[in-house]
């Protein structure tokens, strides 16, 4: 436990003072206040797209944050000795997955009401929408997590993450729009919810021991 | 404990072939050897991050037995060097030690609150050595561990590998220079020869 409480907290020091958190937050508001100049100033048309646009736009904020998840810890020898440690690289990575969540994500999702308010949606939906995606983010991190572990011997592996990816994130993006367009219209549709619930608590099993196989693959 | 025939090859070349050796209780083997005669691909595959591609080693690689000091420090430049070693108790699961005498023993006095982004070469060096004091592990795999240090931080590790040595502790270290704390050594270049 100290062992997985130590790798989480560093992976947050380091997100907060490498300016991840900031720059995440700053690239989700300046995605969300660009829409309304592409989309024109119909305010009944941002509504209706509003759900969708907010979940793209928090997808690509995720990933642009991918690459940091485990680069530096290749290149700089980290992952040589999360390897030789007491606690199995399957929860070393889940720590740093949990850190990641609640430095990078955790911020983003504070942000959300108010990005949600400059698309036009009304306070009282806002509950809904965030819960959607509270639900969800767990699993665009851990799918992602997995993406990231499989680039992360190409130097500026970036762009190869996000291709990895994105085809995973596809089922996540359905079920979590639809659920959030459902909130919006009253009530929050629980099944849908449900579905992306599951993908996520089943990431929580599966990613881990995929990530750090990759991870495993990647060092030698 | 040891290896035996052991075969790596990288790419589609091969670094060494059927290599033998081994270390008991209280010794240090010392490896030699050129560039490229696969010194640190022996000790990768020896600390469990590298699989071998025949051969057995005789390595204890459970969790807590080992110490790899490679190339790669693992110093994260955004923290001080306090901070690092915090982390590093946390991630071996030590027991409390006195950070201040520690970082005096490296060398290091006062050094507590520097970034360690701010460190010269040397310095960060003789940082990663403070892994060894702050987890005891039976085996030390070190690469090039001289490297960077002046003639006090030299004296440092040779001190340090005498002690690990004199309590029952086993090293393997790769080096280009000859190491006196070394009770048998192993020379990569033979193989090359050979080949």
């Amino acid at each position: 436990m100290r062992v997985f409480s130590t790798i989480c907290v560093s992976h947050m020091r380091l997100a907060w003072r490498g300016g991840h958190s900031g720059l995440a937050v700053a690239f989700l508001f300046i995605a969300v206040t660009l829409l309304p100049f592409g989309l024109g100033p119909e305010l009944k048309l941002l509504r209706a797209l509003a759900p969708g646009l907010l979940w793209v736009v928090l997808v690509m904020t995720v990933l642009v944050t991918l690459d940091r998840l485990f680069q530096e810890d290749f290149e700089d020898g980290t992952l040589d000795q999360l390897i030789g440690l007491s606690l199995p690289l399957e929860l070393s990575v889940l720590a740093k997955l949990c850190g990641h969540y609640l430095a990078v994500i955790v911020p983003l999702l504070i942000g959300v009401p108010l990005a949600g308010l400059l698309l036009n949606i009304a306070p009282g939906h806002l509950p809904g929408l965030v819960l959607a995606l509270l639900v969800g983010t767990p699993a665009l991190v851990l799918l992602g997590g997995i993406g990231a572990a499989l680039a992360v011997s190409v130097r500026r592996g970036g762009l190869l993450t996000v291709l990895l990816t994105l085809p995973f994130y596809v089922p996540v993006m359905i079920f979590g729009a639809a659920a959030s367009g459902a909130a919006l219209d009253g009530a929050p549709d629980m099944t849908r919810l449900a579905i992306v619930g599951l993908i996520s608590l089943a990431g929580v099993l599966l990613a881990p021991p995929a990530i750090a196989a990759a991870l495993r693959a990647a060092i030698r | 404990m040891g290896f035996d025939g052991l075969v790596c090859w990288r790419g589609l070349l091969p670094v060494f072939d059927n290599l033998s050796g081994d270390v008991k209780a209280g010794g240090a083997l010392a490896l030699y050897g050129a560039n490229g005669s696969g010194k640190t691909s022996l000790l990768r595959i020896m600390a469990g991050l590298l699989p071998p591609d025949a051969g057995t080693c005789s390595v204890p690689q459970a969790a807590g037995q080992i110490h790899y000091l490679g190339h790669a420090d693992g110093l994260k430049a955004a923290f001080s060097v306090a901070e690092m070693l915090a982390v590093w108790a946390g991630l071996y699961a030590a027991a409390p030690f006195d950070a201040a005498s520690l970082l005096a023993e490296l060398g290091l006095a006062g050094r507590g609150p520097q970034k360690i982004g701010d460190l010269s070469a040397g310095q960060k060096r003789r940082l990663t050595l403070a892994r060894l004091i702050i987890a005891p592990r039976p085996l030390w795999l070190l690469d090039e561990p001289l490297t960077a240090l002046d003639r006090q931080g030299r004296a440092l590790v040779h001190e340090m590998a005498q002690a690990h040595l004199a309590a029952q502790g086993m090293i393997i270290a790769a080096s280009h220079e000859p190491l006196d704390f070394a009770t048998d050594t192993l020379s990569l270049d033979k193989q090359a020869e050979a080949r």
